[in-house]
Order: structure tokens, then sequence, then C-alpha cells
């Protein structure tokens, strides 16, 4: 009884103690993106301002496994054939590539809402953006902490 | 070398109602950042490009990059036009490709 109720109180300790170093990380404020996504970025939007909004970037906040990470992007678009989404782009900050994927929509889609199983490397951030038929680009960031990531053990 | 697919599309919609697919391919998407276990690199293998036509008109299409998880799942959605066929296309690393196709009736 004596030993179960210690275990438990430091398990409970532990759990408080990392739950809070999840949250600083959380709250960390927002840090200057990595070279190699700010290049994949400008890559795709050119010379275009990026806002934020309109588009809702889902994935888990924490996750065990970074070899398959549920992600779905939904845009708010009425999609029609004069106001659609053209393309949506997602990005991370610390795989060993910096583009997740790219898709070409159209007013056909109905509905521009996606997702699909991605591989995350470590903690980092991850963000989408979409460019709407108007030419406008809007993006959305994502935090995510990985406890074991996507097999990279051999970086360069 | 065939690989599986497994495709999710209502047999029946209304015209003009939303229709949600759902794509499964069985492939490895080998990243090229890993070596084998004399730390040899093992080379890139992944599918590159997503494409889904309706009656023969592109109504979505995907770049997919090592980021992709294995056995890459896509969900999207599109109206529901007309009846006809729903044709999906993947291609990859090392000449891959692999088609499927599924029957819609729209009434």
């Amino acid at each position: 009884m004596g030993i179960g109720n210690t275990t438990q109180a430091t398990r409970r300790e532990f759990l408080a103690a990392t739950a809070g170093a999840g949250a600083l990380l959380m709250v960390r404020p927002a840090q200057a993106t990595p070279a190699s996504m700010a290049t994949a970025i400008r890559q795709v939007v050119g010379e275009a301002h990026v806002k934020p909004g309109k588009i809702k970037l889902d994935l888990p906040p924490l996750v065990e496994n970074g070899n398959t990470v549920a992600m779905s992007v939904a845009v708010d678009s009425p999609m029609t054939a004069k106001d659609y989404v053209k393309a949506i782009h997602v990005f991370t900050e610390k795989n060993p590539q910096p583009n997740v994927i790219s898709i070409q929509l159209g007013p056909r889609a109905g509905k521009a809402e996606i997702s699909t199983r991605v591989r995350l490397a470590d903690t980092q951030q991850v963000v989408a953006i979409c460019e709407l038929s108007d030419g406008s680009f809007w993006s959305d960031k994502v935090d995510v902490i990985i406890t074991l990531g996507a097999c990279l053990e051999d970086l360069p | 070398m065939a690989a599986r697919t497994l495709i999710n599309v209502p047999q029946k919609a209304r015209r003009g109602e939303i229709i949600q697919i759902k794509t499964l391919i069985s492939h490895i998407m080998e990243t090229g950042f890993r070596h084998d276990n004399v730390g040899k690199p093992i080379p890139r293998d992944i599918i590159t490009s997503f494409v889904c036509t309706y009656n023969g008109e592109e109504i979505f299409k995907a770049a997919l990059y090592q980021a992709i998880a294995a056995n890459p799942f896509i969900t999207f959605h599109t109206v529901a036009t007309g009846s006809g066929t729903i044709a999906f296309q993947w291609t990859g690393d090392n000449g891959f490709t692999q088609e499927a196709s599924a029957k819609i009736t729209v009434e």
C-alpha cells in the first residue's frame, strides 16, 4: 500500500513536471522559421504576403510516434467558380526536407478539406498555407510535440 | 510491382452532393534518409504524385514528399456531378505507377 502510494505520487509528480514542460514548449514565442522551411515557402508563395487565418491545420498536439501522424487541413471557402481554393501546401520546420504535401484543388472539390498521414522527425512547428483563387495566401501554424520521431537515425 | 489499393467512394449520390473520397495505397515510402545495417544509404523510393480524375476531368492533384507516411492515405472531397468513373493514379520513383477506379451513380 505504502509502496503503491509512493509510486503513484512520483508518477503524478513526473506527469505534472512533463506537462509543465510541454506547456512551456507550447507557449514559446513565435520563433524565426528555419531557413530551409522559409525557402520552401518562398518558392511557393513568391513575393506574396501570407496572412494568418482562413485555413485550419489539425494535428494532435502530443504525438507518441512520429512515423504516422494523422493530419487534416480545412479551408474556409465557399468553393464556387469565382471564389475557391487553388492549392494547399504543408511544410515542416525540422524534418530533413521541408515539404510535406502540395495539393491542387478547384471549384469541383466542393469542400476544401483534406486529410492524410505524415511523418514528423522531431518536436516542431508545422505550417499549412493555402492559395485562394484571388491570389491571396493564408496560413496556419501548429506546434507538435513528438516523443518518438520518424526513423531518421543517421541524419547528416 | 503492383501495389494494393483501397478506394472508398460512395456508390450512389445525389446530383450536386459533396462526397468524400478516401484512398489508400500500399507503398513503403522510403525516405532516402535512412541507412541499412552496414551503413549504406537506402535509396529514396516514394510516391511523388497522386491524381484523381472524374469522368476524365482532373479534380484533385497532390505532390507527395518524404514526409508522407508509409502507405499513403489521402482523403478529399468532390461534387457529384454525374454518373461515371472516378479514376486514381499514383506515380513515383523507379517508374512506379498504379491505377485504380471506382464507379459512381448520380441521380
